[in-house]
């Protein structure tokens, strides 16, 4: 099953695969898949950014949903104490949060083994450290974002939900939260792109991403100019994908809407 | 007809019911101990590892970081906004050629990170010596300073191009045909009234532009440009000091706060006006 799916994937891979640009176009120039190029390397890179992206994603959202909830609640502390939280992460450059984040959970880990009695020397893993900074600065800019749309929807909604008997729960999946991504959607679509670029940051502590496995090419091969250009056009490639991408789910969100 | 004779007593207030202990006061009572934890730590660390001789050696190199970067963003703040006035025109003109080459400028600029436009015009211009020594402009590509400040500086031009864009075509139709009808030349009606209407709608985002610039900025540390972000690399790698990295961050957090509390006050003077 998994040997016939990375079958399709490498057949399909549209960088390095039978029909993939660089496979077609790159034959016999830096860029060429294999031993001869750096096509293969930065088809790898590629992957890494977009996994990375898609990964922080979800966790980004549900916290940033969380937060959301706790800064709306009745209860001044709790709002007190997520406010904190997003005037930390929205006022810290990305790239900061990312070294603390990096250096301090190796910090962590190793004061934590050391009080246990190990004596180690710990290596975060850089994937994991740029999800977990990513995530903490989408979320806090995702909150502000579904924090309006929570405003936008009027309390009527809440109370015909509990007039209709529902508990606090179902008013929220059923009611409040599909008016809530249509509304929010052009919002996170912005964050979701801030996201993708946001994930160049990672290339500096290690991890090889597209400007990292680009910058491993431009220094080798001397062509310095040609691969940061690439680089440049492969982020612009992944936004077009994204806004086509977006575009659908818009279309998807908005289908249940009164066409006037 | 009836009516009361006696009134009531004055009576005290009732009292305050107790809130009980739900989910959301031990959630924030949970948090808060965390941010608690977190600050007593950090006050822990900057105690027990506080070294006179680093604090004399690296102290100064901060302040001087955090100076090239002040002015690093407030020059490239400066000049992309001259870059922009253009480059929103462009994006508004009637010529299709024109709108396609700033809307593709914008598109391009604004979808691709900071770090891979820095990296183009460092590195990769950087390998046209010959070319550039040859029109003289070649001290301009090799400080990598100018280098930090030209990405910065395209990059902001391109999102307050669209801040710009999106405040003057905010203004209503009517502003523009009322100051036709009153014989007011293009020209005067736009600066007069057109741009002081738009640039009201645009103070928000262009305090939020000049935030993310300031973030954006820690990236052309990376290039060897001994900015706030640049110093604290220098710092740790010389010491191995986690402080470091706490320092720098309060350094942004006080900046970017103090941006975030000065623009208030501005637009809060600037759109008295507008108050009911």
């Amino acid at each position: 099953m998994s040997g016939w799916f990375s079958a399709l994937a490498t057949a399909l891979d549209p960088l390095c695969g039978p029909v993939g640009i660089f496979s077609l176009l790159g034959q016999g120039t830096v860029v060429a898949c294999g031993d001869a190029g750096w096509g293969d390397e930065i088809a790898f890179g590629v992957k890494v950014t977009v996994t990375l992206a898609v990964a922080t994603l979800p966790i980004g959202l549900a916290l940033g949903f969380l937060i959301a909830l706790a800064a709306q609640s009745q209860d001044r502390l709790l709002r007190v104490a997520v406010g904190i939280y997003t005037t930390i992460f929205r006022g810290l450059p990305e790239l900061l949060t990312l070294f603390i984040v990096y250096y301090g959970l190796q910090i962590l880990i190793q004061s934590v083994f050391a009080w246990a009695g190990f004596e180690q020397r710990v290596e975060i893993n850089a994937f994991v450290a740029g999800m977990i900074a990513l995530a903490v600065v989408f979320s806090s800019y995702s909150s502000e974002v579904l924090l309006s749309a929570f405003r936008a929807i009027p309390k009527g909604q809440y109370e015909a939900g509990d007039a209709l008997g529902l508990g606090r729960g179902q008013t929220m999946m059923l009611v409040v939260l599909p008016q809530l991504i249509r509304i929010a959607l052009p919002g996170l679509g912005n964050l979701w792109m801030i996201l993708l670029k946001d994930t160049a940051y990672v290339s500096i502590v290690g991890l090889s991403d597209i400007v990292r496995q680009t910058g491993i090419a431009a220094r080798v091969s001397k062509e310095a100019f040609f691969f940061y250009f690439l680089a440049c056009l492969l982020y612009l490639v992944l936004a077009i994908i994204s806004s086509f991408g977006l575009g659908f789910i818009e279309r998807w969100a908005r289908r249940g809407e009164v066409r006037r | 007809m009836s009516y009361s004779r006696e009134l009531i007593e004055p009576r005290p207030a009732p009292p305050v019911p107790s809130k009980p202990l739900n989910a959301s006061r031990v959630t924030a009572l949970a948090i808060l101990a965390i941010w608690a934890a977190l600050a007593v730590a950090m006050v822990w660390l900057v105690i027990t590892g506080w070294d006179e001789a680093k604090f004399l050696r690296y102290g100064p190199r901060y302040l001087s970081g955090l100076w090239t970067t002040v002015s690093l963003v407030g020059i490239a703040v400066i000049l992309g906004a001259i870059l922009s006035l253009p480059l929103s025109f462009a994006r508004m003109s009637q010529n299709r050629v024109i709108g396609a080459i700033a809307y593709s400028y914008v598109y391009v600029f604004r979808g691709t990170p900071l770090l891979a436009q820095l990296f183009l015009i460092y590195y990769g211009l950087g390998g046209f010596r010959p070319q550039l020594e040859s029109v003289g402009l070649w001290w301009f590509f090799r400080e990598a300073w100018y280098c930090g400040l030209l990405s910065l500086t395209l990059n902001t031009a391109a999102y307050q191009a669209e801040i710009l864009r999106g405040a003057i075509e905010s203004v209503p139709r009517g502003q523009h045909e009322g100051a036709a009808a009153l014989g007011i030349s293009k020209s005067v009606a736009f600066r007069k009234i057109v741009l002081p209407q738009a640039l009201i709608v645009a103070l928000r985002p262009y305090g939020n532009e000049i935030v993310l610039l300031i973030k954006g900025s820690a990236v052309v540390a990376v290039v060897t440009v001994y900015d706030l972000m640049g110093e604290t690399r220098y710092a740790f790698s010389r010491t191995f000091d986690y402080q470091t990295y706490l320092w720098a961050a309060i350094f942004y957090l006080a900046i970017v706060e103090t941006l975030r509390q000065v623009w208030a006050l501005l637009e809060a003077r600037l759109t008295r006006h507008l108050k009911r």
